[in-house]
């Protein structure tokens, strides 16, 4: 339930001390009440809860992540390093990880600050923080709380505690999420004017568009620009544009989606917040976030740029913010986020945000401008506002904790490099500053390519595109909003060409060009002490990491600008140095005496902005996390009560518990009923090849271990599968249904696997054997009776089988009728006991199954699932494939030399390999029967063996238990186990020494516990 | 070959078709087959008046399926394919052809499914056998798979929440069929109208896909059809 | 995630369908048996791991399940081509290395 409502908001006046009455792109008839940190506010429609909470004057948002110092709203978009929120009304909508800059206000928002232990005003961690300035250097969790190593457990639950990452909810997430899938001629990330000119141009030229946008509404940087095209203001035209695409039928238009992530071949993931604007929980049947997989032929990237702050002493004090943030707090939310504003620019473009401010009614302490000698537009209109200009000049430091006092200021020389007059300090409440813009390259990088740097726009641009990618406007340097929004009509008139689509009418709109003068390339401001001794200097706000600790990470070796980045922390995480990353690696260069572009850049990975783990789970969660697959009898097994087992997908009978019976008593009941009268098992998952064509013959001699060539019609046999080295992975039965037809089982697992393995020999190795495989697992059903009654059971079904002794014998099969229906009847047997396994078609599975239960209640007819079906086949020592092998198993080592053919004129796939010298030496692991000394023992699976339990460690291994059951046919445990030289050992003792101190006798004997001479089966 | 044994085949297929074992799988009046998609009664669901929504979704059940697998270079094949069945071997890859009931989809360069009239299929099958010479493999997987069919103005939607593959009419016109991935299984797609397709899914994962599709659909509404 | 042409369907096709099976082009001895250790180990077991142009068989599993091949770059991901069972590629290190020449 959320803990705020608006019901009553009228009635009560709620201070929003920064808001101004009038502009902005919100709705101030429409008030919406949240809370943060335990306390209610009020915003408007249209606010982001950073201009919520900056509308309220709350200064502190989240203390720092190592340092824990107090920290505000720096950005407005994307790139806000401090102001990330734990959402949620309810323990099961918790989200970690939200930007406040990034979350539209709802009624009843609930947020959090992640960062703050005990809470975010007061902080235990800045008195470390504080304590001593170089307590916690780069490097310091690694140096000093790695030793003693066995302390790290400690320290590292607390300071991951007091580092507050944000958490996840501790109850199931009550909302859905889900994918859609989408292909496209042209995807443009970004809605600003290059990205709006791009798609309207491809749009127009008839191509398939999507243009997906961050923000809630399109048309980026115009949203706060004071800019007009073509005679319209810049927001008016953006709507224009919009209207135009939505009636496209094949344009896309996404809003609130983030493209996340650039994969290879131009395959990109947008995430979509479809709902996280309207409530805490997503409307019936709405996802809430929606994962769009997106295949283009071409991306136009219009991802624009970030600005960059400039790095000076104590510049994360609340209060300290970007120059652009303030202007987009002014003009779009109608929010001025102080009283008396320093700003500090490099830039003509910066002198907008004094503008802006002074235009809200607000002081304007000074403009302080790096470069010597600015002279523009912007310029000559803050002095006729009578703006105060300090030229050739620096803030160098912050005065104030948990908010601005003041910026001390001197003036700098030419470069930038050092500080050459004494200082003023200019009272105020707000620092912005401006370094320039940093283009949004991120998603360039995500397939490998390397930004470079380019002098001219002092930033890194993308590297060669590796896919079919264009830019358009900020993001590769082109500034300048007429020659932007010609960028983006270029982009697309080189991808629709490369369409072959026909090149649209597309008139560029007027545009008002205000000249500019160049901009200084500075990042760090000088201080009067060195980097070293200067007070901290921060470069990465998220991650807090100073331009000292990049000083200290060059001074300590770390050259590589990767290497930097790993030993300071720059760029890590949810931030990805998105404000930090240049004036960090400027800071690097300048340090080793490099330039940028000798240092080069780190480059950036997936996701740009953080993912939910919902939707990069979608739909494939709960009850469609996996594929469940069913038999044609799957119904009558549940109501019959019985648990079930995975095997593969499918969902097979376990064991069918009786009321009060455990797991024990219900195998014991089963198997023993099998061996007494007769028991049934669905075995209709059972891998089912039909296998036709006149080499099919020869084809089945390649494939399996054993001889197929004399194998009559109506007959059927065992084999066993070798890969080329000789080692088993599949085993069953295969019968011959016509001279050129026979029918392959395969293991329920391994189905899938044999099918691909023979289209792969006959696709790649024996084109010329005329033979073709179609799977018929889900055609037939596959009931198996079993048991000396199974004879008498089947006769009361079918008149037209004779189903007599020596006419229908072990391994033979016959078609006829049973219950009705037409079927195929093998006589082949996994329990030793008489038994037939009926085939018929899937759609009448379920009427036989129960015809036979009609008729099978005399007979105590037992349905037995997979449990009691292992503990029959290891009373007789028959193998699964895949417990007691492993892939490093010949059918020599399982005493199954019987089923390799000696004979035959093809070298069969394994035979070779089987050979090898080390798949012939004596002491190989052999599967062997296990009788423990003790009657009442069972061995656990996986048990290791050994011959001398007292032998010293590191005690010598014989081999391991690989299947164990109760036999209660027997009334003793049975085991088989792969024991070294094995098979030549019997009566050896050996010995299971347990976890629980237990040491277990055994006496290695043969695997056939039950019925050595097999006379059951041939009743 | 034992006389039993040769007598068995025979017996099956009542034609002269002794390399192969051609099997009646039908079972007579008196025994209801049912559907891969039986236990959840969509019959009964379509009964709902009250259903309302932009996706529907019907099961043609219990159709003949026939896997055909041949090398499209024997003459014989093409001709016996169009004797029979009154249609062209599609030959180009995912195509289609289809002549009332009958229909055969393209699934490989070697390989067709051959969907009849439930009850047909053996009857089909061994005509076919009797028509074309050489190497081929005929398969009757009736009871192993189903259609689905998916129809509305929200289908495509639904379609693209489950599968990779472009089906934007541009590059999946009306009749053309793909085998491709859908959600998590495989299914033989093809779209049948403008905005109507058909799906052949295997029958152990044909519930998984019934869960699946009321899932993706409902956030437009499912209607079932009979 | 790649975007692979099967040469029997005629279209591009999502990664997703298909399965990656290794090294192109190695055929099984004609005399197994006459094989050294050796020989059927290197034949088994040793395979190519370049950094660059690549020979791979890939199996479209959720598609035509035919087998084929392809040329793709190791580094870049690039598929220069794919083509059917039976056909040697066009594009090699070989030609790529003298058409840059």
């Amino acid at each position: 339930m959320s803990t705020v409502s608006s019901k009553k908001s009228a009635s009560r006046k709620v201070a929003q001390s920064n808001r101004l009455t009038r502009g902005g792109r919100i709705n101030r008839n429409k008030p919406l009440k949240f809370s943060y940190n335990g306390k209610t506010y009020e915003g408007f429609e249209g606010d982001t809860l950073a201009s919520a909470l900056l509308a309220n004057g709350v200064d502190i948002i989240g203390r720092s992540f190592k340092y824990s110092r107090p920290r505000g709203i720096f950005a407005a978009g994307a790139e806000e390093p401090n102001a990330i929120m734990q959402l949620g009304a309810t323990e099961a909508t918790q989200i970690p990880n939200v930007r406040a800059t990034q979350q539209e206000l709802f009624d009843g928002l609930v947020s959090n600050s992640v960062n703050g232990w005990p809470n975010a005003d007061t902080d235990l961690m800045s008195y470390i923080g504080k304590a001593g300035g170089k307590m916690m250097p780069p490097g310091f969790y690694y140096k000093t709380f790695m030793y003693p190593e066995s302390m790290w457990m400690t320290y590292e639950k607390y300071i991951r505690k007091a580092a507050g990452l944000g958490r996840a909810p501790a109850e199931w997430d009550p909302d859905t999420y889900d994918k859609m899938n989408h292909h496209c001629d042209v995807l443009v990330v970004g809605a600003g004017p290059a990205g709006l000119m791009a798609a309207l141009t491809a749009a127009r030229a008839g191509a398939r568009v999507i243009i997906a946008d961050e923000q809630q509404e399109f048309g980026g940087s115009l949203l706060h620009s004071a800019d007009t095209i073509g005679g319209l203001p810049a927001a008016e035209w953006v709507k224009g544009i919009v209207t135009e695409l939505q009636r496209y039928e094949d344009v896309l238009l996404l809003s609130r989606a983030t493209v996340n992530g650039y994969h290879d071949h131009n395959f990109l993931t947008i995430h979509e917040r479809r709902t996280d604007h309207l409530t805490d929980r997503a409307p019936l049947n709405m996802s809430r976030q929606r994962m769009h997989k997106v295949r283009a032929e071409w991306v136009i990237l219009a991802t624009g740029a970030h600005e960059r702050p400039l790095v000076y002493a104590n510049n994360d004090v609340p209060g300290n913010m970007l120059a652009s943030a303030v202007s987009t707090y002014i003009r779009r939310y109608g929010v001025v986020p102080g009283n008396k504003l320093v700003l500090m620019t490099t830039n003509d473009d910066a002198y907008q945000t004094a503008l802006d401010w002074k235009l809200a009614g607000r002081d304007v302490v000074a403009i302080v401008d790096t470069r010597a000698n600015p002279t523009g537009a912007l310029i000559e209109e803050a002095r006729k506002l009578g703006i105060r200009l300090i030229p050739g000049s620096a803030v160098i430091d912050v005065e104030g904790g948990k908010r601005v006092h003041g910026a001390v200021c001197c003036s700098i020389d030419a470069t930038g490099s050092k500080v050459t007059s004494g200082k003023e300090v200019l009272t105020c409440d707000t620092i912005a500053s401006s370094g320039g813009w940093s283009p949004v390259v991120h998603l360039s990088c995500h397939t490998g390519s390397r930004p470079v740097w380019n002098d001219e726009i002092i930033g890194f641009v993308p590297g060669a595109a590796k896919e079919q990618r264009l830019c358009a406007g900020a993001v590769h340097g082109v500034y300048g909003l007429g020659k932007v929004l010609e960028d983006g009509v270029n982009a697309a008139q080189q991808a629709v060409a490369a369409l072959k689509l026909n090149q649209p009418e597309v008139e560029l709109p007027s545009t008002f060009e205000p000249v500019k003068s160049p901009a200084m390339a500075l990042f760090y401001v000088p201080h009067v002490k060195p980097v070293s001794r200067a007070p901290k200097q921060f470069v990465d706000l998220q991650n807090d990491v100073t331009a000292g600790g990049i000083a200290l990470a060059t001074r300590e070796g770390f050259e590589s600008i990767e290497h930097v980045k790993r030993y300071t922390a720059m760029g890590f995480g949810t931030d990805q140095g998105k404000l930090g990353n240049i004036n960090g690696m400027a800071i690097a260069a300048m340090t080793m005496g490099k330039t940028i572009a000798e240092t080069g850049t780190t480059i950036f990975r997936p996701n740009y902005t953080p993912v939910t783990f919902g939707a990069v789970a979608g739909r494939d969660a709960g009850h469609l996390f996996d594929v469940k697959r069913f038999t044609a009898m799957h119904k009558w097994h549940v109501e019959q009560g019985a648990e079930f087992e995975d095997v593969g997908q499918w969902k097979r009978p376990w064991y069918y518990p009786k009321a009060g019976e455990s797991m024990h008593d219900a195998v014991n009941r089963e198997s023993k009923a099998v061996r007494d009268s007769v028991g049934i098992l669905d075995a209709s998952t059972l891998g089912k090849i039909d296998i036709q064509g006149p080499g099919a013959r020869e084809f089945l001699n390649r494939i399996y271990t054993n001889a197929w060539a004399k194998l009559d019609v109506g007959k059927c046999r065992y084999g066993l599968m070798c890969h080329e080295d000789g080692m088993v992975f599949d085993d069953g039965v295969t019968s011959c249904l016509g001279d050129n037809h026979f029918l392959m089982t395969t293991t329920t697992g391994g189905a899938a696997g044999v099918m691909e393995w023979l289209e792969l020999w006959h696709q790649t190795e024996w084109p010329e054997l005329e033979v073709y495989f179609t799977s018929v697992t889900d055609h037939w059903s596959t009931l198996t009776i079993s048991g000396p009654n199974s004879r008498k059971l089947l006769a009361e079904l079918t008149s037209d089988i004779d189903l007599d002794k020596d006419t229908f014998k072990f391994m033979d099969w016959r078609a006829g009728t049973v219950a009705g229906v037409p079927a195929r009847v093998f006589r082949i047997s996994f329990t030793g006991e008489l038994s037939y396994e009926i085939n018929v078609q899937a759609n009448y599975g379920l009427h036989v199954w129960e015809k036979l239960f009609e008729h099978g209640a005399k007979y105590n007819l037992t349905p037995y699932g997979t449990e009691t079906m292992h503990v029959l086949r290891a009373e007789k020592g028959f193998i699964i494939v895949g417990q007691d092998t492993d892939g490093s198993v010949t059918p020599f080592d399982l005493n199954m030399g019987w089923a390799v053919g000696k004979n035959k004129p093809f070298s069969f796939l394994g035979q070779r390999g089987m050979q090898r010298e080390d798949c012939v030496r004596d002491n190989r692991k052999q599967l062997v029967g296990l009788k423990c000394s003790d009657s009442s023992v069972v061995l656990p699976e996986g048990a290791q063996l050994v011959d001398n339990p007292k032998h010293p460690v590191p005690v010598p291994m014989l081999g391991h238990v690989t299947s164990s059951y109760y036999s209660p046919n027997l009334g003793h445990g049975v085991a088989m186990a792969l024991i070294k030289g094995g098979l030549s050992r019997m009566g050896d003792k050996v010995y299971a020494p347990l976890r629980d101190g237990r040491v277990i006798e055994a006496e290695i004997c043969s695997s056939v516990f039950l019925d050595p001479k097999g006379e059951r089966q041939n009743v | 070959m034992s006389e039993v044994a040769k007598a068995q085949v025979v017996e099956e297929s009542s034609a002269a078709v002794s390399k192969v074992a051609v099997l009646q799988q039908r079972a007579g009046a008196g025994v209801q087959a049912e559907s891969p998609l039986h236990h959840v009664g969509l019959d009964h669901l379509a009964l709902n008046v009250h259903q309302r929504g932009g996706v529907a979704l019907r099961e043609k059940k219990l159709l003949g399926h026939l896997v055909l697998r041949g090398n499209s270079a024997n003459a014989s094949l093409l001709k016996g394919i169009k004797k029979v069945l009154g249609v062209e071997l599609p030959l180009a890859p995912l195509s289609c052809s289809a002549k009332g009931t009958t229909s055969i989809q393209w699934m490989g360069p070697d390989e067709w499914l051959i969907l009849v009239e439930g009850g047909s299929e053996y009857g089909i099958e061994l005509a076919l056998r009797e028509a074309i010479d050489g190497h081929i493999s005929l398969v009757n997987v009736s009871g192993g798979q189903t259609v689905l069919e998916l129809s509305g103005p929200d289908a495509r939607k639904v379609l693209q929440k489950s599968t990779p593959y472009d089906v934007h009419p541009g590059s999946f016109p009306v009749g053309k069929c793909v085998s491709t991935v859908f959600a998590k299984t495989q299914v033989l797609l093809q779209r049948t109208g403008e905005d109507s397709y058909e799906m052949v899914v295997r029958r152990s994962f044909s519930d998984y896909m019934w869960l699946w599709l009321q899932d993706a659909s409902a956030e437009y509404g499912l209607v079932i059809k009979a | 995630m790649l975007h692979i042409y099967c040469p029997y369907c005629g279209e591009n096709r999502d990664q997703d369908e298909f399965k990656a099976k290794g090294e192109a082009h190695i055929s099984r001895p004609l005399d197994p048996m006459g094989c050294t250790d050796q020989q059927w180990g290197d034949y088994m077991f040793f395979r190519k791991n370049p950094r660059g142009v690549h020979h791979e068989m890939w199996y479209h599993v959720a598609g035509c399940r035919k087998f084929f091949n392809m040329t793709r770059d190791t580094v870049t991901y690039r598929i220069y081509e794919t083509y059917k069972m039976g056909e040697q590629p066009s594009v090699t290190a070989e030609s790529l290395a003298g058409g840059q020449s």
